[in-house]
């Protein structure tokens, strides 16, 4: 097509899916933080990388393997979002969001940097587990195995998410504290608890696709702070805090991005940001913004 | 003479800066039904605001079983068994009328089935999963009712059920306030229109800046008619 191999195109296309299952996990967690507690976590990026690097120091300090880290990286950093929400934005709760923007930002180069100070900004080596090493013939073209997990297990991740937020009963709970949290509350609900399990969760997320990424990537300290740019961009194309936006955005957008490294490459690292700018021009509250 | 069901001593509440509340007092008994009436800006729904928690910066006494609600996070207040129906009604737009429904958690035995609920709102039944927002207003007045007549709650708060709404069903919620009155439920009714309330009510408060400032039995509604109009500014 266009002169452009066949080979190459199918090869960036799901390069951009690889990139976009990270840009989906990361900005739903955001969309999820951001519906329910109003913060911009900017720590969100330090927090993938903490997953990142709890799953790498599971497999070297205890011999856990990466299936297990893929369960256990995400509730360590679970729990070490729900101390922080505790802690520090508990207490935020009721001044202007631009503190939780703030404070958020100040624990991400805290946690980076102190990450940092030991480990320097060289990236730590991760096995791909053995089960997914090797590559698949698709027919069209050879699909590393664990690229092609990556992409299926965050789809699988997405989707049980907008499942539970939308589809139960937990779910009618987080969108009608999104909504009104003091008549959910009113109604004997403990919403200071379901505000922190949410945080806990959506850091959660991004302590799995750190997991996911240690593979792939190298395990760093500066890991989560050029991706979380991207995401944020992503993020304000989908519409601060639309679920299911932020994840067809993150796919979107990732294969655009493999599409232009194609077709054009001079602008394929700056193309998720001239969309960004399009859509704020078109449509401030983002393509799936309710706009209010 | 067995303690009220619920008892407000000198109730001060606060938004901010602005004291909203000065000493407000008033008894509830078990089975009564009470109404607030008063002008706009007398603080009638700051004083059910301020019995459910929601607005938590406040000062005095308020027991419920005995229990002290002043200090107690919303939540807990709303388990104790009490259903409180706001004044802006307060469906979520992102919940179906199903979910709306299903909301608020049990807090005791004995609240109303989803099919009893439906007897008692046959409309809402049609629209079960519509988005909440999407009904009418007079439906979505009888989706805020219904949704704490599932809960058990024992007391109930109803901050101007009939606001706003056709005279048809104004009819209607007031012949659902008489049967739950029938039912042995607790009522406090904020109301603007005492024609409306007279029908239903045992007792009257009259709320002025924030103070309680008369109270009589429904018997009296007539000879207080004069400085009734006065107050409620009618
Ligand atoms: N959210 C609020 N913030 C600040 N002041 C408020 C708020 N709600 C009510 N008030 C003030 O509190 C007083 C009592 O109001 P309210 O309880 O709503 O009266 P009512 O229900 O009797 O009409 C009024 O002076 C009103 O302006
Ligand atoms: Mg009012």
């Amino acid at each position: 097509m266009f002169g452009v191999p066949a080979q190459a195109l199918y090869g960036q296309i799901l390069l951009g899916l690889i990139n976009g299952s990270f840009y989906a996990l990361l900005s739903l967690g955001l969309a999820v933080i951001f519906g329910m507690l109003n913060v911009i976590n900017f720590a969100h990026g330090a927090l993938y990388m903490l997953g990142a690097f709890a799953a790498w120091f599971a497999l070297n300090l205890f011999g856990i393997d990466y299936w297990w880290s893929l369960l256990l990286a995400p509730l360590v950093v679970g729990l070490v979002g729900a101390v922080i929400e505790r802690v520090f934005l508990a207490r935020i709760k009721n001044l202007d969001h631009l503190y939780g923007l703030l404070l958020t930002f100040g624990l991400a180069l805290i946690i980076e940097g102190g990450f940092r100070h030991v480990y320097g900004s060289s990236g730590q080596a991760y096995g791909t587990p053995e089960e997914l090493r090797g590559a698949v013939n698709l027919g069209f073209m050879i699909m590393p195995k664990y690229r092609g997990w990556v992409v299926i297990a965050s789809l699988i991740v997405c989707f049980a998410t907008w499942f539970i937020i939308e589809k139960t009963r937990l779910g009618a709970y987080l969108r009608a504290a999104t909504e009104n949290p003091k008549l959910v509350q009113a109604f004997g609900i403990n919403v200071p608890l379901m505000i922190t399990l949410t945080y806990a969760g959506g850091v959660a997320l991004a302590g799995f696709a750190g997991v996911l990424a240690a593979p792939i990537y190298q395990v760093s300290p500066l890991m989560g702070t050029n991706l979380i740019i991207v995401v944020f961009a992503v993020v304000v194309v989908g519409g601060m805090g639309s679920i299911m936006g932020s994840i067809v955005t993150g796919y979107m957008l990732g294969v655009l991005e493999g599409l232009t490294k194609v077709f054009y490459p001079q602008a394929s690292s700056i193309v998720i940001f001239v969309i960004m700018a399009v859509v704020l021009l078109a449509r401030p509250a983002g393509l799936f913004g309710r706009g209010d | 003479m067995a303690e009220p069901l619920l008892k407000i001593e000198n109730l001060h509440a606060y938004y901010g800066e602005s004291h909203a509340l000065q000493g407000v007092s008033l008894e509830v008994n078990e089975g009564e039904t009470v109404t607030l009436l008063g002008r706009n800006g007398a603080g009638k729904t700051t004083t059910l605001r301020s019995i459910i928690g929601i607005l938590d910066d406040r000062r005095g006494s308020i027991r419920f079983r005995g229990q002290e609600l002043v200090g107690l996070p919303s939540h807990k207040i709303g388990r104790a068994g009490i259903g409180y129906v706001p004044e802006e009604r307060g469906i979520f737009a992102s919940l179906t009328v199903d979910e709306n429904l299903l909301l608020p958690p049990r807090v005791a035995d004995g609240g109303m089935s989803v099919a009893e609920i439906f007897e008692l709102f046959p409309n809402l039944e049609e629209r079960r999963s519509s988005p909440g927002t999407k009904l009418s207003g007079g439906e979505q007045q009888m989706l805020a009712m219904a949704r704490v007549l599932r809960t058990g709650a024992r007391l109930l708060l109803l901050d101007e059920p009939t606001e706003g709404l056709a005279p048809v069903i104004v009819q209607r919620i007031g012949e659902v306030i008489a049967m739950l009155r029938g039912k042995g439920f607790t009522i406090i009714l904020v109301e603007q229109n005492f024609r409306f309330a007279a029908k239903l009510a045992d007792r009257h408060y009259v709320m002025e800046d924030g103070h309680v400032v008369d109270t009589f039995p429904n018997s009296a509604l007539e000879e207080k008619s004069e400085a009734l109009h006065k107050f409620l500014g009618v």
